[in-house]
């Protein structure tokens, strides 16, 4: 049994091809991948991202009980709409997921995680959120859209009312507002200028075509990947999971280890293996000849074998980048087992493309 | 439904062959087999001049999404390439049957043709997928 977003028929009239991804019939290309991801990096594509989990957490220990749940602190949130991104861990530091947080007041908050993850992630904050007083609820009447691209918001501004517009001029990066029906977040997965519009069921297909119309294109799955790689943004399940603790998957600076005594889930672990230097580190790699880098390919580093956790063709370089695991001690250089044969590949920042540009 | 020119053969590899008519076939790969690949990121081709066998692999067609091997459909030698797609791997999506043609051979023995699919055979088997 798949589930279909409210925009399905709209990826079906724009010619999509339809795929199942986590249980979810969603668009993994409306004819080239390639034309898509170029869209976003140089003009205005859009994605529908309504499969992904919206929850909204209230009470009067809204507060404490996210400071319990995710390793960042969310007492750096003093502005309301100010996003911050995080992960929720294990008792064994392991990732149950990524998500982001908006603050709207300490005593109410919104997550939006991810849907591969929907069951357990309720599961665990059920689980987590007995002990405050707190209220956990699934927002599934929402749509969701993003907008992205150096175009994204101008070609988004023509649709928007008088007061909309006013409230998201000049908002900052990693910021939304509640301005009529809609959820306006200058958040995103590509390394672009953007939005992310949380819109309701019913008005998201209208939305869709409104903004097909202003001349933003539509992009898929496919489309998605590459530009978050690009980022050197990570994909849950591929980058990281619950055996991974987010000091090996670039995620030290989502976690807040002052004030000492807030005491996390997962935080013990991690303070030891801060201490030991004893995890994994992600880092990025660069192939520039033929071929492809491929997840689940062999890496060797000075310091022994690791892993691609994601690896794709990068269409805004023209060449071949990655995301691995791999042990602390990395030269320049590594070797990638592709094909059966041994390639040399760099080793770079695990960020490879920013604002349309080449950060190599 | 995927596009099979009535008048070319089919590998259950999904290469087509298309007869010259003066003992050379040009192969290239099925509508069918690029809509799975996706965008096409690069192609490695057989030099001219290499002998291939029937079913011996001699090009890789590398997606954004994969990397799949392409088989010899009939043996002999490759006589030309198709030297666009070094810069051009697209060729291969959007002229999948024309200009985005992979290597030529020259037959060693014609009747392998013969162990080759009609398009409607190559349409039954990939309904079956």
């Amino acid at each position: 049994m798949t589930a279909k977003t409210v925009l399905h028929a709209k990826h079906l009239e724009a010619g999509a091809k339809m795929v199942d991804f986590h249980g979810w019939e969603m668009p993994i290309n409306y004819g080239s991948q390639i034309e898509e991801h170029n869209a976003v990096r140089t003009d205005a594509g859009m994605f529908d991202v309504s499969h992904m989990t919206i929850v909204d957490i209230k009470g009067e220990q809204a507060k404490a009980f996210l400071r319990k749940l995710v390793a960042n602190d969310v007492a750096k949130l003093t502005q309301p709409g100010k996003a911050l991104y995080t992960g929720m861990l294990n008792e064994q530091g392991g990732v149950i997921d990524d998500l982001i947080i908006y603050f709207f007041s300490e005593t109410f908050y919104r997550l939006v995680v991810n849907s591969a993850t929907r069951e357990k992630d309720l599961a665990h904050l059920a689980t987590v959120s007995s002990e405050f007083d707190v209220t956990v609820t699934e927002r599934p009447e929402f749509a969701m859209i993003a907008v992205q691209g150096p175009n994204a918001k101008a070609k988004t501004a023509t649709l928007l009312n008088a007061e909309q517009q006013e409230a998201v001029a000049g908002m900052k990066p990693f910021f939304g507002v509640q301005v009529g029906d809609l959820f306006i977040a200058t958040t995103g997965y590509t390394g672009e200028d953007g939005y992310e519009i949380v819109v309701p069921n019913e008005q998201a297909a209208n939305l869709w075509q409104q903004l097909l119309d202003a001349g933003v294109a539509p992009a898929g799955l496919g489309a998605r990947d590459t530009l978050r790689l690009e980022a050197g943004m990570n994909l849950y399940g591929l980058d990281m999971d619950e055996s991974v603790s987010p000091l090996a998957a670039n995620m030290a600076w989502t976690i807040a280890w002052e004030p000492e005594d807030r005491n996390f889930i997962g935080r013990d672990v991690l303070v030891k293996q801060r201490a030991d230097k004893s995890t994994d580190k992600l880092v990025g790699l660069v192939l520039e000849e033929k071929g492809v880098l491929r997840s689940g390919s062999k890496v060797i580093v000075e310091g022994g074998e690791g892993v691609i956790t994601s690896g794709t063709f990068s269409p805004t370089l023209g060449f071949s980048v990655a995301l691995a695991r791999v042990p602390r001690s990395v030269g320049e250089t590594a070797q990638v087992e592709m094909r059966k044969k041994l390639v040399n590949v760099k080793v770079v920042k695990p960020s490879f493309v920013r604002n349309g540009k080449s950060v190599l | 439904m995927s596009n099979i020119p009535s008048d070319f053969k089919y590998a259950s590899s999904h290469e087509w062959v298309r007869n010259e008519g003066d003992g050379t076939f040009t192969v290239g790969i099925s509508e069918h087999a690029q809509e799975l690949l996706g965008d096409m990121v690069f192609v490695e081709l057989p030099e001219v001049g290499d002998e291939v066998e029937a079913g011996e692999d001699c090009a890789v067609a590398e997606s954004v999404k994969a990397a799949s091997d392409i088989y010899a459909p009939i043996g002999g030698e490759v006589v030309a390439i198709n030297e666009e797609l070094e810069d051009a791997p697209e060729t291969v999506n959007n002229d999948v049957y024309g200009d985005g043609w992979l290597f030529r051979i020259k037959a060693a023995d014609e009747t392998e043709l013969e162990n080759l699919l009609s398009a409607e055979d190559y349409a039954n088997t990939i309904d079956d997928e």
